[in-house]
């Protein structure tokens, strides 16, 4: 394949995206709908329940459900705004096939799906099944996600298949499995908020889960202390009883020393480590030198605060540890959020009321969409795809013979290096946006732009889909039924409000078709979501993320249901590790040591600046739905370089001024935000845009040795001062949303 | 659409806590699909000082006992009714005279050009009215904005008071909406 058909600005004028301040057809119906609908936000991790009014099979508008227990009607802007992405003048409405010169028309569906399977199979039989690779996505249903893995593996019979997950809270899930053998948040929120202490380590939760902040501030009343650890005062840093600016790439050096704190203090709990614990020694033992002095000096945190934090933290009785992608997103990822599992286990509290740890997960089905087979190395219920054992139980399920599973293939990252290589020649991807969220995203449009073939499944022509030779029109959030799992661990239902619109269908359907004409009719013949989400529970059924007690009607009847649930009369489990038996094959919680090391890219004199990035409140992710809606562009239209004031005078940049950022992978400008709020040392921009705004030109593909998550929050960077101020925001290409 | 029940609770509360304000602005979001305001926003988030701090606060009709909006109004297009509630301009009085912007001590009205218009919040009344929260408050993710009685809240937030006395200099007013000030906080004087 080659480079766009058309030119960008061409794509963008007849496909987006395109600002909505109202619903396509007016607020018709706005203040008379013809019927409620309970679901969930379509965004985030903490999965909202809300009620969107329909009219005429159109959503036209919001209304609080005020009995969900999570969030009892609270909403951000992103929730009460989403019904604008329903019905956007931007919608795919049928398929579309690339025509060079001409950009893309409009095929029916006969002709985009025949060409994508004749591709399929001649790409497969030229060059072997491996070289057409599949992307996913966690915004997809639990359902969804399952289907994908099953159709990668029996219908494409590919081993390429990995999902955007690996962008966010992999490193978390591999810490988790080392220690506890389970990838799961120990505990409901409810916890959080009799929680003695509470430590955020690396989330800005007020702008990328505000509806958790609610419990926060509750556990504030309550009397609990707050730490936060994050090299920008964000607004929940602003408020807390002790905040750690931490220099970008050092948490590790951090966890480590305050572990060396709580030893030398001996704020431990010794029957917990004797008892169920292993690996204390040699995890102490990598800690030993790690003094308050030596850590002030790498991270940057004053020895006194680090200290208050150990003793703060030592001294609780209860506490909740949490973490998100500031401290994940490093080719340290894994040993940060070890370093924070070991000080939630010398202390012990853990699997108790009021305790608990966890990461925050951040796309809407972050936890779900781990779990049921659609990363690289990973098959239902949370199987190991190298294990023969987990390997039998779910060919026996699938209908198909062992040898004919795939095994493990690339990660997501590695699956764009391999198609930059020539290794990897055709490609389909669904709910997945890698031009905008890969890390040195020009590398990934060069590769794109190698490709033979490239199909998305989308509902909007994001700045991935837009170099695909054919797209198919998928389904919006409320137009599919299924099940997504909260970042609590919450099962909870999914209720399609509206058809697709024109020509469009549900992701489940294409999945479907294509895969009867793949030959594999017969393993895809759903009758309804339900009957996937069915399979989906046997197949899950004895894995380590057990769903098989989980009905529709259970699902609904009590507001969700916290996994694993192994039986139809399981309750659920809020609290994991409450008996003590932890998920490893030894049965107890591991220490792992996670002894400090540099970041991929340090600074130097070439580049003495540390590039971090991060989400504004009021855009989700690569902004393919955000960005057309106009309110929340409105709200942040277009990406800032938060910069220090004795950062900004070095440079001479005043507030506003435009800024040439420059890495080793590419350079972009912004305007200057001058702003007491950040480390003198770090500069931060919001990555939710495309194209010559895009953070990720900047950003870094070092990868996590084990999680292969990308180093998106530490990078070397120089800046350059145009010597101009920026346009008012009215005339700014971001604003625009080029 | 029928003609909302009048079931307006005179014992629910409006409570505001600017401490909690996460500048998320979906109060904003959520007060512009209020049936009423035509899409426009009645509720205000600002940073303080954004070079120095993310501390928003929210600028919202504070209902006040004595509304100095209604009183300077020439049209009598501004009324308070038996709820305590200042509604919004009557749009078939208001002659745009922006009096009412002037007068307001906390600043609240504007005056949307387009229309020729004062507009403001009413507490959402087609919510309110019909015994439900107003919209701010119900999707307010953070507690920065409450809605319900006065017990419920100082059982929530036992270390802060509910203050509706202001004073701007020599004058004192008296709101129907609250702020949280520290325990023991009688009163707020502006300057």
């Amino acid at each position: 394949m080659a480079k766009l058909p058309i030119s960008v600005d061409k794509i963008i004028e007849n496909y987006g995206p395109h600002k909505a301040y109202a619903p396509k057809q007016g607020f018709h119906g706005h203040a008379d709908p013809d019927k409620l609908v309970k679901t969930h936000c379509c965004f985030c991790g903490m999965q909202c329940g809300l009620q969107l009014k329909v009219k005429d099979n159109a959503v036209v508008g919001f209304e609080p459900w005020m009995e969900f227990p999570f969030n009892e009607g609270r909403m951000c802007p992103k929730g009460v705004a989403r019904y604008l992405q329903n019905n956007h003048a931007d919608r795919l409405l049928s398929p579309l096939e690339r025509v060079e010169s001409e950009g893309f028309k409009a095929v029916d569906w006969e002709t985009a799906m025949s060409r994508t399977v004749t591709e399929i199979k001649r790409i497969q039989s030229t060059y072997g099944n491996d070289a057409f690779a599949m992307l996913s996505g966690v915004s997809l249903t639990n359902e969804l996600s399952y289907m994908v893995g099953k159709f990668a593996r029996v219908a494409l019979k590919t081993a390429n298949l990995d999902y955007n997950g690996r962008l966010c809270m992999v490193s978390a899930g591999a810490g988790n499995k080392k220690a506890f053998g389970l990838d799961r948040i120990s505990n409901s929120w409810v916890d959080l908020k009799h929680a003695e202490v509470i430590m955020i380590c690396g989330s800005n939760v007020s702008e990328t889960f505000p509806t958790l902040i609610h419990y926060i501030w509750e556990a504030r009343d309550n009397g609990a202390k707050l730490i936060v650890v994050d090299p920008r005062v964000t607004p929940v840093a602003r408020t807390a009883d002790l905040h750690l600016p931490v220099r970008p790439g050092t948490d590790s050096a951090l966890y480590g020393a305050m572990l060396q704190q709580l030893v030398e203090n001996d704020w431990l709990d010794h029957d917990f480590i004797n008892q169920h614990t292993s690996g204390f020694d040699a995890t102490i033992a990598a800690v030993k030198d790690y003094s308050l002095e030596w850590a002030e000096k790498v991270t940057g945190i004053p020895a006194e605060s680090i200290k208050q934090a150990a003793a703060m933290w030592g001294q609780a009785k209860t506490s909740f540890m949490m973490h998100a992608r500031g401290i994940e997103h490093h080719s340290k990822g894994v040993d940060n959020v070890l370093g924070c599992i070991n000080l939630v286990l010398a202390t012990g509290r853990i699997g108790k009321p009021y305790c608990g740890y966890g990461t925050i997960t951040g796309q809407g089905n972050g936890q779900g969409g781990r779990e049921h087979g659609h990363k690289c190395d990973q098959l239902p219920g949370n199987r190991d795809i190298t294990n023969p054992e987990h390997r039998k139980y779910i060919a026996d399920v699938w209908g198909i013979d062992e040898k004919d599973m795939p095994g493990k293939g690339l990660t997501a990252y590695e699956i764009l290096e391999a198609i930059h290589r020539g290794e990897i020649k055709g490609l389909i991807s669904i709910c997945f946006n890698p031009v905008v969220s890969l890390p040195n995203n020009n590398m990934v449009r060069e590769a794109l732009e190698k490709l033979e073939y490239y199909v998305a499944i989308d509902f909007f022509l994001n700045e991935t889909a837009r170099h695909a030779n054919v797209v198919l029109s998928g389904a919006l959030h409320e137009e599919e039924e299924g099940t997504v799992t909260s970042a609590e661990g919450r099962v909870i239902k999914i209720n399609a409000a509206v058809t697709p619109p024109g020509d469009a269908r549900t992701d489940a359907s294409i999945l479907k078709e294509l895969a009867a004409r793949l030959g594999a009719g017969d393993k895809f013949a759903f009758k309804n979501s339900e009957a996937i989400f069915n399979e989906l529970r046997v197949a899950s059924k004895g894995g380590t993320a057990d769903y098989y007690g989980i009905t529709y009607e259970r699902i609904v009847k009590n507001y969700g249901v916290f996994w694993p649930c192994p039986s139809l009369d399981h309750p659920g489990t809020p609290r994991l590790w409450e008996d003590r038996k932890f998920a490893t094959p030894d049965g107890k919680a591991h220490f792992n040591p996670a002894p400090y090391r540099d970041p991929g890219e340090p600074t130097d004199k070439e580049y003495p600046v540390v590039l971090t990035t991060g989400r504004v409140v009021s855009q989700y992710l690569s902004g393919t739905q955000t960005r057309r809606i106009g309110k929340l562009l409105d709200q942040y239209p277009e990406p800032l370089l938060e910069i220090h004031p004795s950062l900004a005078q070095q440079f001479g940049i005043q507030d506003r001024d435009l800024v040439k950022v420059v890495t080793r992978r590419g350079e972009a400008e912004f305007p200057a935000q001058v702003v007491t709020t950040i480390r003198s040392d770090t500069v931060f921009i919001p990555y939710h845009w495309g194209g010559s705004k895009s953070a990720n030109q900047l950003t870094i593909g070092n990868l996590d040795p084990i999680s292969k998550i990308p180093e998106f929050k530490v990078c070397a960077c120089k800046l350059i001062p145009l010597g101009r101020k920026a346009p008012p925001v009215s005339e700014s290409d971001a604003y625009q949303s080029v | 659409m029928a003609e909302p029940e009048k079931n307006f609770d005179q014992d629910m509360e409006f409570f505001v806590d600017m401490q909690r304000c996460i500048s998320c602005h979906a109060c904003e979001t959520a007060c512009a699909e209020c049936e009423t305001n035509g899409q426009e926003t009645m509720i205000h988030v600002n940073y303080v000082d954004r070079a120095h701090s993310v501390q928003t606060t929210v600028q919202v009709c504070m209902h006040c006992e004595d509304p100095a909006c209604a009183n300077v109004c020439p049209a009598d297009a501004i009324s308070k009714d038996s709820n305590g509630v200042v509604h919004s301009a009557n749009t078939s009085r208001c002659i745009g005279c922006s009096n009412c912007v002037m007068a307001c001590p906390f600043g609240v009205p504007k005056k949307m050009e387009a229309a020729e218009l004062m507009m403001k919040c009413n507490l959402c009344y087609d919510r309110t009215s019909v015994g439900k929260k107003p919209m701010c408050a119900t999707v307010c993710p953070s507690g920065a904005l409450y809605y319900g009685t006065r017990e419920e809240m100082r059982k929530k937030r036992p270390n802060s008071d509910p203050v509706n006395t202001f004073k701007f200099g020599a004058q004192t007013v008296h709101t129907k909406v609250n702020v949280m000030m520290p325990k023991g906080s009688k009163e707020l004087k502006v300057h």
